[in-house]
């Protein structure tokens, strides 16, 4: 999928190329206005305006990554924990910038970066080469946590158990227990339940065939399930935290 | 509806809440679900908790980025458009 690479090369390849980046960003009706995301004409004329050249393009650009400067470092530390997440982010604002003339509409700029920052660091997964382990989950398919929570009763005077539980995990451990995940399940969790990208962006993201991505969801969701347990298990975050 | 009227077990119906909530389900499934539903409370507990956890992975989206990550983050958005 013609994310811009490290060297920017679809940003090069396809300098009227509206139908890379923005083809992620194609099923996110929301965000829409009309057809200017894939309209030829509006790609021409966009395209006449550089953002290297033109100081104006160059001020949008200025305003909208620093408006989403927030946003994408809480996805960056999501994906790569506190220590990374910096240096994710100005990748991505580099390949963003060198792209920018391929985004049409502005209102389609967060959700844009977003699926840049996605792609920087799957890039990075496959430069480290990570063993993709598919995790046996046989033990963790029939784990429900909703059933772990009624049966051990850590609230025992709570009429809202199942709130209760979740509401003991403060951002650190969501953090932590998605750090838990592999990474292959971690991603797909994240940029569907946390940045509500669609089950088809995602597949284009990771360019990964979409039954592919729903099995990962799928068991990706009874991993944080089954990690959430563990982890308050293990930090003694329902004793600690018990009102 | 209880579509063709067979009817899961609760196993099948948890295996099957998520993409339930996503409405990713064929109509098919989702009839079995929903049939399930109708009289299994447990089942109606465990959809409750899985639309709550939903919400709460959604809370946790956005946090705070610490004020010098920031400041050093947009200085470099600075050097990326004045090298040009």
């Amino acid at each position: 999928m013609p994310i811009p690479d490290a060297a920017g090369r679809s940003a090069i390849a396809h300098p009227v190329g509206c139908n890379n980046v923005d083809d992620i960003l194609v099923s996110r009706g929301k965000r829409r206005r009309g057809r200017s995301m894939t309209g030829d004409r509006t790609c021409e004329r966009e395209a006449e305006r550089h953002v290297e050249t033109d100081p104006e393009r160059r001020t949008a650009f200025q305003r909208l990554a620093r408006e989403q400067i927030p946003r994408l470092y809480a996805t960056a530390r999501r994906f790569e924990g506190a220590a990374g997440a910096e240096d994710l982010v100005q990748e991505c604002l580099l390949r963003a910038y060198r792209a920018f003339d391929t985004l049409n509409a502005d209102d389609a700029g967060p959700a844009w970066l977003q699926a840049i920052l996605a792609n920087v660091f799957r890039d990075r997964l496959r430069k480290r080469r990570h063993a993709v382990n598919e995790v046996p989950v046989d033990d963790v398919e029939s784990f429900s946590l909703y059933r772990a929570v009624a049966e051990e009763d850590p609230f025992p005077y709570s009429d809202t158990l199942h709130l209760d539980f979740l509401h003991a995990f403060g951002r650190e451990d969501v953090e932590a227990v998605l750090a838990r995940l592999p990474e292959i399940y971690r991603l797909p969790l994240i940029l569907r339940y946390m940045h509500d990208f669609s089950t088809k962006e995602i597949a284009r993201v990771l360019e990964a065939p979409l039954g592919t991505v729903l099995a990962r969801l799928h068991r990706g969701r009874k991993l944080f399930e089954h990690e959430m347990w563990t982890y308050a298990e293990e930090t003694d975050l329902l004793a600690t935290e018990a009102p | 509806m209880t579509g063709d009227g067979r009817l899961i077990p609760c196993s099948e119906a948890v295996r099957l809440l998520w993409d339930y909530l996503d409405r990713a389900l064929s109509p098919e499934d989702r009839s079995l679900v929903d049939g399930h539903l109708m009289f299994c409370r447990d089942c109606c507990g465990e959809l409750e908790f899985a639309k709550e956890l939903h919400a709460f992975l959604a809370s946790n989206a956005v946090d705070q980025i610490p004020p010098d990550v920031r400041a050093r983050l947009e200085d470099f958005i600075g050097e990326i458009v004045e090298d040009r």
